[in-house]
C-alpha cells in the first residue's frame, strides 16, 4: 500500500443519547497534508479521539488501518508507538520544566534510568533547529509565547519519529507571523515524507496548504475534495460545512446612527507586570447610538486591554484618561459601577473567565444583573427563571432547559448564554472581544444577528475581533489598533482588507508591534 | 419540565446520600435490635452532633468559595470555650454578658483570618492551619492546661435544656409542645408551598406536576411528624435543636435565595467570571470567614455547656468532622457545588454511624476506620460518576 497510510473505515462512535460519529470514513495518502474541517460539534476531535486510541478499541465500531496493519489501539501510547502523534488545541506541555525538559518527556535521553542532560539538550537543540524556533533548550515552557510552545509540541513528536502528525486547531491562537512559520513548517515536514492531519476552523490556511480536505458534518463523512482539482475555494467548503449555499455570511441592516453614546480621549494604561511599559498610548474613540464599531488589529495589539481597563479596570495600572457617557464625564472605578454607567463587556475567554461552567444556564444569565430579579437582597426566583426562558427562547440557545449546566454546551450556545448575561444588564454600550472565536458558521450567523438587533435598539457596540471579514461585514466603523496605539480609522464604504492590513503594517514599521 | 429533569439530575448526589442516610439507618435500626431510633436516643444523636451541625454550616459557606477549608475551628471552639469558663466561672461575670462577648470574639477571629486570607490572599489552608496552632496554644495558656468548671445552671442549659412543656405538664405521656410545634410547623410548611404553587400556577411560572407536589408534601410532613414524635416521646425540644434548626434554615436561605449566596457559588464556579461580573471576591471570601469565626464562637458556648467545662482538649479534630460533613453530603472540593442541607445530611451520616457502632459496642479504632472510607468512597462515587457523565 503505496497510497494510503491511514484508512478509517465506517467508524461509529455512541455517547449516551448521542451519536457522535456514523459510519465515517478517511483515508489519508502517504506524505499529504489532509484538512479535516467542519463545524463545532462535526464529530473532528472523536474522530482524532479514535485515531488516538483516547477511545479505546471496542469502544467504537468500525475498522483502523494504518500502515496497511488493522489497529486495535488501546491507549495513547500504542498510536504514539505506532507513529501517531495528536497534538491538541490545549497544548501538553508543562509549564515549569524546560524545553529539552518537556521534549523528552516520558522520552528521556538516559543511561541506566540516569538522565543524560548533556545528550537531552544537544538533542533537543537539532529538533528545535528542525522547527525552526530559535530559543534556548534550557528555557522554561512557561517563559514562551503560544506560538513558539506549538513548535515545541512539534519537536516534541518529531523526537517520537512521527509518521502521522495530527494538529488539532494549531493557529487558533497564533498571530498572523507565527500562523505562517507553523504553516510553512508543516509544508517543509511533508517534503521530508511526514504525513499531517490539520484540523481548522481557519479556511484560508486550509485552502492554502491542504493537498485534499475531508468535510464532517452532523458526525459523518460528507466528501472530500482534492485541491488539485483547482476550483477548490472557502464558499465550497462552507457550502459542504453546513450544507446549503450561505448566500450571505452576514446579516443585513440598515444602520440609523444617533449622536455619541461613549467616548475616551487620551486613554493611557500601564502593564501591571512591568509598571513602566505603556500598553495603551493615547487612545481615543467614540461610539454613536446605533453603531456597530470595529477594533481590529493584530495579537498584542492592546485591544482587549483597553477594553478590559475601560471595564472597571479589570486590567492594567496606573490607567489614566477621561471617558464620556452620553457627554458626560463618567468614573469607571470599579466593575460594578462601570455596569451600572450602562458599560458591559464580554471577555473574549468565555471558558476562563466568562462563564460559571458549572452553574446552569440561568445563574449564568443572571449573575451580573442579580438586582433585576431580587427586592432588598431576596432572589425572586420565579421572575428569574422567566428572564432566563426569555433569553434561551430569543436568543435560541440549545438546552434541555435553563436549568443545564453551562459546560455542557456546546461553544456557540455557551457564547449565547455570555451576550444574555450582557444584554440583561441592559448596557447601552456594549464591548464584544472576539464573541465568535471557536464557534461554527451557523452560530456566528446567529450571534451576528443578535449584534445587529442590539444596534437597532440603539445601543453601541464595539466590535473586537482577529477575523478582518467579519468585522467588514459588520462593522460601521473600524479603528485600527496597533502596538497600544488607534493608527487608523475606516467607514464601512472605504474599509477594505487590503486597506486595513496596509495600515497596520505601515504603523509596524513606524512604530515596532510591541518590543517596547 | 425540562428543567424539573436537569435540577433533578444537578442534585442527583444530594438525593444518594439522603437514601444512604435512610439505608444506613435502617441498618443499625435492625443491627442494634431497635434501639437505635429510640426516643432517648434520637435525641441523644442531636445532643451531641450539635458542634458539628453548627461548624458544617459555616464550613460549607468557605468551600463554596472555591474549597477553601477552615483548619482552626476545632482550635476556636476551644478557645471561646477557655474564654467563656474565664468570663463566667473565674470572673464571674453574667451569663448573658459573657455570650455576648465570647461572640464579639468569634467575630474579630473570623475578621482576623478573613482579612490575610481574603485581602492579603494568603491560602486559606496556611492561614487557618496557623490559627490551629495560635488558638490552640492560647486555649492552653488562658487555662494553665486545666479544666475549670462546673458552668452555672443557666448556661449548661443551652446544650442540655429542653423547652418546658407548658402545654402537657410534667406528668403527661407526650411532651404536648413538642407535638404541637411539630403540627404548626408542618402547617406552615403545606400552606407556604400551596400559595406558592397557588401564584405560580396563576402567573405562569413553571410548577411541580400535582402529583410531585403531593409526594413532596407527604413526605416533609412525614419526617416533621416523625421528628416532633420521637422528641415529644422522650423530653421534648432540646434547646439546641431550636439553634441549629434556626441557623439551618437561615443559612439555607441566604445560600439559596439572597443576593451574595448566589455569590459565593458564582465565585467558586469560576472567580475570575464573578469579578468581571462586578462581584467583589474579596469581600465575599471575607465575609465567608467572618461568618465562619461566629459560627465557630456558637459552636464553642455549646460544646463548653454540654462539657460543662472549659477544658484545653475540647475541639480536638471538630474542623475534620466538619470538612468530612461538607464532602459527604456533597459539596465540591473546588467549590461552587453543595448545600447547607447537604452538609445536615453528611453529619447526620456520620452521627448515625458513630452513634449506632457505639450501641454495638465497636471500638473507637473501628469506628474511625470505617468513617475514613465512608468519607473516600462518597467522594469518590461522586468524582467517578461525573466523569462518566461526560
Amino acid at each position: 500500500m503505496v497510497g494510503n497510510i491511514l484508512e478509517m473505515r465506517s467508524i461509529t462512535k455512541l455517547f449516551p443519547g448521542v451519536r457522535a460519529l456514523s459510519d465515517v470514513n478517511l483515508s489519508v495518502r502517504r506524505g499529504e497534508i489532509h484538512a479535516l474541517v467542519g463545524e463545532n460539534g462535526a464529530g473532528k476531535s472523536t474522530l482524532m479521539n479514535v485515531l488516538g486510541g483516547v477511545y479505546p478499541h471496542g469502544t467504537y465500531s468500525g475498522q483502523l488501518v494504518f500502515e496497511g496493519e488493522e489497529c486495535s489501539f488501546r491507549t495513547i501510547h500504542d498510536s504514539e508507538r505506532k507513529g501517531i502523534v495528536i497534538i491538541h488545541q490545549e497544548l501538553a506541555l508543562v509549564p515549569y520544566l524546560s524545553v529539552g525538559e518537556n521534549i523528552f518527556l516520558r522520552n528521556e535521553r538516559s543511561r541506566g534510568g540516569v538522565i543524560d542532560w548533556d545528550k537531552t539538550h544537544r538533542d533537543a537543540a537539532k529538533l528545535l533547529e528542525l522547527v525552526g524556533l530559535k530559543e534556548g533548550t534550557r528555557t522554561a515552557v512557561k517563559d514562551l509565547g503560544v506560538g513558539k510552545q506549538q513548535l515545541v509540541e512539534i519537536a516534541k513528536a518529531l523526537s517520537k519519529n512521527v509518521k502521522l502528525l495530527v494538529l488539532d486547531e494549531p493557529t487558533a491562537s497564533l498571530n498572523e507571523d507565527d500562523s505562517e512559520h507553523l504553516l510553512g513548517l508543516l509544508l517543509d515536514l511533508k517534503a521530508k515524507g511526514v504525513t499531517s492531519i490539520l484540523i481548522s476552523h481557519k479556511l484560508g490556511e486550509v485552502v492554502e496548504v491542504a493537498d485534499s480536505i475531508t468535510i464532517l458534518r452532523d458526525g459523518a463523512t460528507i466528501e472530500t475534495l482534492e485541491t488539485s482539482s483547482g476550483d477548490i475555494d472557502e464558499d465550497r467548503i462552507i457550502r459542504g460545512m453546513v450544507g446549503r449555499d450561505l448566500v450571505d455570511r452576514f446579516p443585513r441592516r440598515e444602520p440609523r446612527i444617533g449622536e455619541t453614546a461613549f467616548e475616551i480621549r487620551d486613554w493611557n494604561v500601564y502593564s501591571p507586570l512591568s509598571p513602566d511599559r505603556r500598553i495603551v498610548k493615547d487612545a481615543s474613540l467614540t461610539l454613536r447610538k446605533g453603531e456597530v464599531v470595529g477594533l481590529a488589529g493584530l495579537m498584542g495589539a492592546g485591544r482587549t486591554e483597553l477594553a478590559m481597563s475601560l471595564f472597571g479596570r479589570s486590567y492594567g495600572v496606573r490607567v489614566s484618561g477621561s471617558a464620556f457617557k452620553d457627554g458626560r464625564p463618567v468614573e469607571l472605578r470599579s466593575v460594578r459601577r462601570t455596569i451600572d454607567q450602562g458599560v458591559s463587556y464580554a471577555t473574549e475567554d468565555r471558558k476562563t473567565a466568562g462563564l460559571n461552567l458549572i452553574g446552569d444556564i440561568c445563574e449564568n444569565i443572571t449573575i451580573a444583573g442579580l438586582g433585576k430579579v431580587a427586592e432588598r437582597s431576596v432572589i425572586d426566583r420565579d421572575r428569574e427563571a422567566k428572564v432566563a426562558e426569555d433569553f434561551r427562547s430569543r436568543l435560541k440557545i440549545r438546552s434541555t432547559s435553563i436549568r443545564q449546566k453551562a459546560g455542557d454546551l456546546s461553544g456557540g450556545n455557551q457564547q449565547k448564554v455570555v451576550l444574555s448575561k450582557w444584554i440583561f444588564t441592559m448596557p447601552d454600550v456594549l464591548i464584544l472581544d472576539e464573541p465568535t472565536r471557536g464557534i461554527d458558521v451557523g452560530a456566528k450567523y446567529e450571534i451576528y444577528s443578535i449584534i445587529n438587533q442590539l444596534a437597532d435598539e440603539g445601543k453601541s457596540v464595539l466590535f473586537i475581533s482577529s477575523e478582518l471579514p467579519e468585522i467588514l461585514g459588520i462593522c460601521d466603523r473600524i479603528y485600527v489598533m496597533n502596538d497600544g496605539r488607534i493608527v487608523g480609522e475606516f467607514p464601512r464604504e472605504e474599509a477594505t482588507q487590503e486597506g486595513i492590513m496596509k495600515c497596520i503594517m505601515q504603523s509596524v514599521r513606524e512604530n515596532g508591534n510591541g518590543k517596547h | 419540565m425540562g428543567s424539573i429533569k436537569d435540577l433533578l439530575r444537578n442534585n442527583v448526589r444530594q438525593y444518594g446520600m439522603l437514601i444512604a442516610l435512610v439505608f444506613i439507618m435502617l441498618f443499625f435500626q435492625v443491627a442494634t435490635g431497635g434501639v437505635l431510633l429510640v426516643p432517648m436516643n434520637v435525641t441523644n444523636l442531636v445532643l451531641q452532633n450539635a458542634y458539628v451541625f453548627i461548624l458544617a454550616i459555616g464550613m460549607t459557606l468557605c468551600i463554596l468559595t472555591g474549597g477553601n477549608i477552615d483548619l482552626s475551628v476545632g482550635s476556636v471552639v476551644a478557645f471561646i470555650g477557655a474564654l467563656s469558663g474565664t468570663f463566667i466561672i473565674t470572673l464571674d461575670m453574667g451569663v448573658g454578658a459573657s455570650i455576648a462577648l465570647v461572640l464579639a470574639v468569634g467575630l474579630v477571629i473570623g475578621v482576623w483570618q478573613g482579612f490575610w486570607i481574603a485581602y492579603a490572599r494568603i491560602p486559606a489552608f496556611i492561614v487557618t492551619l496557623a490559627g490551629m496552632l495560635t488558638f490552640r496554644g492560647l486555649t492552653v495558656f488562658m487555662l494553665k492546661g486545666l479544666t475549670i468548671g462546673p458552668f452555672p445552671e443557666s448556661f449548661q442549659q443551652i446544650s442540655s435544656g429542653f423547652v418546658p412543656d407548658l402545654i402537657g405538664g410534667e406528668e403527661s405521656l407526650y411532651n404536648w409542645t413538642a407535638l404541637a410545634a411539630g403540627a404548626a410547623l408542618a402547617l406552615l410548611f403545606v400552606l407556604s408551598e400551596s400559595i406558592q404553587r397557588g401564584y405560580r400556577r396563576r402567573n405562569g411560572y413553571e410548577s411541580l406536576p400535582l402529583p410531585l407536589f403531593a409526594a413532596k408534601l407527604a413526605l416533609t410532613v412525614g419526617v416533621i411528624a416523625l421528628a416532633s414524635y420521637w422528641l415529644a416521646s422522650y423530653r421534648g425540644i432540646p434547646v439546641i435543636f431550636i439553634v441549629i434548626g434556626t441557623l439551618v434554615a437561615a443559612y439555607s436561605f441566604l445560600t439559596t435565595r439572597t443576593v451574595p449566596g448566589r455569590y459565593l457559588y458564582a465565585m467558586g464556579g469560576n472567580e475570575k467570571a464573578a469579578q468581571l461580573s462586578g462581584i467583589d471576591t474579596n469581600r465575599v471570601l471575607f465575609l465567608a470567614y467572618v461568618n465562619m469565626g461566629m459560627l465557630s464562637a456558637v459552636a464553642g458556648i455549646a460544646v463548653a455547656s454540654r462539657l460543662n467545662a472549659a477544658s484545653p482538649l475540647a475541639g480536638q479534630n471538630f474542623e475534620l468532622d466538619a470538612i468530612a460533613a461538607c464532602y459527604i453530603g456533597g459539596a465540591s472540593a473546588s467549590g461552587g457545588i453543595g448545600t447547607i442541607v447537604g452538609a445536615i445530611i453528611g453529619a447526620l451520616v456520620m452521627g448515625v454511624l458513630n452513634n449506632g457502632m457505639s450501641i454495638l459496642g465497636i471500638g473507637s479504632d473501628i469506628q474511625q476506620f470505617v468513617k475514613g472510607m465512608v468519607l473516600l468512597l462518597a467522594v469518590a462515587f461522586d468524582v467517578i460518576s461525573k466523569r462518566r457523565a461526560r
